[in-house]
């Protein structure tokens, strides 16, 4: 028992690592039966992660802010592989490691060629998303943050839709080239520090003008990962051409790749830069947030409706952050749990039904409440927990973050406050188009509703949306301890500034 | 007298292949061109022999020997076991294809023989005159080997054109050194040293002097802007030739380069730092921004070797102890990556002949997995994505760059290096989601396959844990010879 608890991260790491290994030699005469094995395998894997994620969540101290399950081996001079979690990063290795199985299991039938390498590669990029939110050395984080990129191309690039290369290379190209400046960035500061370990380099003061350009560094990588406007281009055309697992990997676990890299990088070790520059996040953050609504009122994709909406969202998760006190910083990282959930969700009931019909054109759709009645019901839940209403995930993050905003200037609280209304309007707009309205096409109403392999993936989403959504305080008292830690630490005179708002909502809740 | 006679222990491995050379080349003639096969294999036996020697007998305390022309260090047993390890894959994965163009002769060996004397007599050199000495009989024996498919027009065309552009270059060296010792007086790299470091103001004849002499070793490593033979050359050459080009020379030129700038000209470090400074980011340009226009995959090698030989100069420009323990590091990744790639360049065979566009690797992961899976390990590596060696090499150079406060420097690298990635990322966009081309025909022999696999173990994620801690602590014990 003590050895699984001290190398628990580890061995999350590992276990999807030895089920690609497995099925790396699975072979069979049948074609069938190997594709059958292969897919239980990776399920297997996935679903004893899962299983391991659990142990983290009920073994770790909602009281410290220090990092947990820490495993240190040296490895090449400075760098060591340095792993553990605090509370910003606990949850989000729980939400990689619930929404696996679930992606495995929506690709069972969706996929049919080349199911070995699929499940290679799905694996493979589950140990590196695991990689990153767990990774206390700046050189591993990068490597795992890097490294990912590799087997999301081909999963795109493969198995992707029409115009899947396009879509492959401009994923591809735009992450590469925002993480590139991060690494002399991280260079700079090994330099300067000697070291490579994060928790040393967060107590350490860079001077105000090195702060900058290291915080600018930072934040292009960060930046389109996240994506904020106007280098969220590549979001919609990887998310429409990538499979449906892709998609919800994408939407679900990468892009929070990095709001966690603000809080864990940009926050903590660039205080006075973060402060400087938290204009500049605003202004981006609120265009984002109006402008990919208004373009996702006129999509007629639903996929790309649904990309969309993401970036909004994602422009939320950034303004709670830079606001700099608890209340927004702990609604972005519910805001981020939540759109993992919900927006994984959302893509995979694209996948139902474009698993029937094989178009994702809204146009083409409609009607889907007389004949798929279970499906139209869920599909209008999590468009509702997209929206924000109050009961379900969404609304929780919203409101945390929208406090924290008033909290901190009520002209930004504004700007964000927008986005709620239009995210109102186009995810309304979208359920009226396709799942109300007149069921008139044939092809449409041949289609059956959802089957028992379907509402097992869904069941779990709705039972943790309204969970999120009745009783926030499972998620956000593990996250509490470090946030206000991270606050008195780097931003006491922020904190002091919107202090009387804080207290108050904190006593409310 | 027994004084006179110098010690002839740290020569040994030289003296060794000199006198191998020979005796295979005496035993070739006598048998015709049959015995290729039986010199090859005794060449490999005789380069392993030589590392052997040179690890267990000379090992890497610093020795002089013939009055300080020749010097052995640990710098120079890290690149000579280098340059030894590129003839032999050479040698290794060149006998299918010389028999199927039936240009198996006994020479071809000989002069891989030849040439990696060169390089081992021009790594060890601290001398001009030996520098020169080395640096002729390894292009001389290029040249020839350049032109070895001398019935085929493009492989004389580049044997010519390497010819004439490399004479010109040892011209330009020659009228360095003859500068140098005009104005200095010397032509040894340990007096050039002392007799630089203490002055106020260097002479400009000196400083024009090593300026042309960089300009000759340029050439070598072709780096821009004396690049411009590459291309040519490594389109043309048989290809097992042109993976021996892209290798072994390379190795041994950059540890030249080295040799030269720190051995004589240590204390015109201002002076050189520039030029290498300038010539390390117009080669990342031109071999990122003209690579992404080519079809033919062995002419995309060759700028992608421009690129790399400029990332690992970066390296060198840094001009500190880590920036040549980067260079090293550097140097033995590239060299697996591009031996691995021509070693699936070798594979691309159909029955028509060799293929050599990168349209010929359409769908290659439908037809031939593991190769695919291979080359995109490779691919991987030279784009410099963590989890793969090449990583390692674009961490430790720019690394040392930005703690020699050179951080534009990384900056252009880490850009030009995206750059780069796109066409990587386009031959494994190639091989994975096009539709597929006709197979290759498979029977280009173990050793070609047992290359492949070898290189793309060291270079895939396995050992990429693994294999790093070593290579650095020895490239770290090769760089603190270097007199610091």
């Amino acid at each position: 028992m003590e050895f699984f608890s001290n190398n628990l991260l580890s061995l999350m790491m590992i276990i999807p690592l030895l089920g690609s290994a497995l099925i790396l030699i699975i072979r069979h005469q049948d074609k069938e039966i190997e594709k059958r094995n292969i897919r239980q395998v990776a399920l297997l894997a996935t679903i004893s992660t899962f299983i391991l994620s659990i142990f983290l969540w009920v073994g770790f101290d909602n009281s410290s802010a220090d990092f947990q399950f820490e495993e240190r081996y040296s490895w090449v001079g400075d760098i060591s592989y340095y792993v553990g979690v605090d509370g910003i990063s606990m949850l989000l290795v729980v939400l990689t490691a619930f929404l696996m199985p679930i992606v495995i299991l929506s690709s069972w039938e969706s996929i049919e060629t080349r199911v070995k390498e699929y499940m290679i590669a799905l694996l493979l990029l589950e140990t590196l998303m695991i990689g990153v939110f767990t990774a206390l050395d700046i050189f591993l984080f990068y490597v795992f943050f890097e490294g990912g990129l590799i087997p999301m191309y081909l999963l795109i690039g493969v198995w992707g839709g029409l115009n899947r290369i396009y879509a492959a290379f401009k994923f591809f190209l735009y992450t590469l080239l925002g993480s590139v400046l991060m690494l002399v960035a991280v260079f700079y500061m090994y330099v300067e520090t000697g070291t490579t370990d994060i928790p040393m380099l967060m107590n350490h003061e860079f001077a105000a003008d090195v702060q900058n350009w290291l915080w600018l560094a930072f934040f292009a990588s960060f930046a389109v990962k996240m994506p904020m406007w106007p280098v969220h281009t590549w979001l919609p055309d990887a998310h429409v051409q990538a499979p449906t697992g892709g998609s919800v990997i994408l939407a679900g676990v990468l892009l929070k790749m990095g709001g966690y890299g603000f809080l864990r990088f940009s926050l903590p070790m660039f205080p006075d830069a973060t402060e400087h520059f938290a204009w500049l996040v605003f202004a981006l953050s609120i265009i984002a947030i109006v402008y990919t609504s208004l373009v996702a009122l006129v999509q007629e994709d639903i996929k790309k409706l649904i990309a969309y909406s993401s970036v909004a969202h994602m422009g939320f998760v950034t303004i709670g952050i830079f606001i700099l006190n608890t209340n927004g910083i702990e609604g972005a990282i519910f805001t981020m749990l939540s759109h993992g959930i919900v927006s994984g969700a959302l893509f995979l009931c694209v996948g139902v039904i474009y698993d029937r019909l094989h178009t994702r054109e809204i146009s083409r759709y409609g009607g889907l409440s007389v004949n798929m009645k279970i499906y139209a019901t869920t599909f209008v839940i999590f468009s509702m927990a997209s929206v924000g209403l109050p009961g379900t995930s969404g609304f929780i993050g919203e409101f945390l973050v929208l406090n924290g905003a008033y909290a901190y200037n009520s002209w930004v609280a504004f700007g964000a406050a927008t986005g709620v209304v239009l995210g109102a309007a186009y995810m309304l707009y979208l359920v009226r188009r396709l799942v109300f309205g007149e069921l008139d096409k044939d092809d449409v109403k041949a289609m059956p509703d959802l089957t028992l392999r379907e509402k097992l993936i869904f069941l779990p989403l709705l039972i943790v949306v309204f969970w999120m959504g009745i009783y926030p305080n499972s998620f956000l008292e593990p996250i509490h301890a470090s946030v206000e830690n991270l606050i008195q630490t780097d931003f006491s005179s922020a904190a002091e500034h919107a202090e009387g708002v804080t207290t108050s909502a904190a006593a409310a809740r | 007298m027994t004084g006179d006679i110098p010690s002839l222990v740290p020569v040994m491995p030289e003296i060794m292949l000199a006198i191998g050379a020979m005796v295979l080349l005496m035993l070739g003639v006598f048998q015709g061109d049959k015995s290729y096969g039986q010199v090859s294999n005794l060449s490999i036996l005789l380069l392993v022999a030589a590392a052997t020697v040179l690890v267990t007998k000379v090992g890497g305390e610093r020795q002089l020997t013939f009055g300080g022309m020749f010097v052995t260090d640990s710098f120079a047993v890290f690149t000579k076991i280098l340059v030894l390890t590129g003839s032999v894959i050479a040698i290794l994965m060149s006998g299918n294809f010389m028999k199927q163009h039936k240009i198996a002769k006994f020479e071809y060996p000989i002069l891989i023989l030849m040439a990696t004397l060169g390089m081992m007599v021009m790594i060890s050199s601290n001398n001009m005159m030996t520098l020169y000495v080395g640096l002729e009989l390894q292009s001389l024996s290029l040249y020839v080997l350049a032109a070895m498919n001398r019935d085929r027009t493009r492989s004389t065309e580049a044997g010519l054109k390497y010819f004439v552009l490399g004479a010109l270059s040892s011209g330009m060296l020659l009228y360095g050194v003859s500068l140098v010792y005009g104005f200095a007086g010397t032509v040894d790299f340990d007096l050039l040293a002392s007799s630089l470091k203490g002055q106020e103001s260097t002479s400009m004849g000196v400083v024009v002097g090593m300026v042309f002499l960089m300009a000759g070793l340029a050439f070598k490593i072709s780096a821009v802007p004396f690049h411009m033979w590459t291309p040519d050359v490594y389109e043309g050459s048989p290809t097992p030739v042109t993976a021996f080009f892209a290798a072994a020379p390379k190795v041994a030129a950059l540890a030249l380069l080295v040799r030269v700038l720190f051995g004589a000209f240590p204390g015109m470090i201002q002076e050189w730092q520039q030029v290498i400074v300038f010539i390390s980011v117009a080669s990342m340009l031109v071999g990122a921004f003209i690579a992404l226009v080519q079809t033919n995959i062995k002419r995309l090698m060759a700028y992608s070797s421009i690129g790399h030989v400029g990332y690992a100069l970066v390296g060198l420009a840094a001009g500190t102890q880590a920036g040549i323990e980067a260079l090293l590091i550097y140097l033995a990744i590239y060299l697996t990556m591009t031996l691995g790639t021509f070693g699936a360049i070798l594979c691309m065979r159909r029955s028509n002949g060799m293929v050599e566009d990168i349209s010929d690797l359409s769908g290659l992961s439908q037809s031939n997995l593991p190769l695919a899976i291979g080359i995109a390990i490779f691919m991987f590596s030279l784009a410099g994505i963590p989890l793969l060696a090449g990583f390692w090499g674009k961490w430790y150079v720019f690394l040392a760059a930005v703690e020699a406060g050179l951080v534009p420097l990384a900056i252009v690298g880490v850009l030009t290096s995206v750059v780069g990635a796109f066409y990587y990322i386009r031959i494994i966009k190639v091989m994975f989601f096009d539709d597929p081309a006709p197979a290759f025909e498979g029977g280009q022999g173990n050793g070609i396959s047992f290359v492949i696999g070898v290189s793309a173990l060291i270079n895939s994620p396995v050992s990429y844990f693994i294999l790093i801690a070593p290579l650095v602590s020895a490239a770290g014990w090769a760089a603190q010879s270097l007199l610091f």
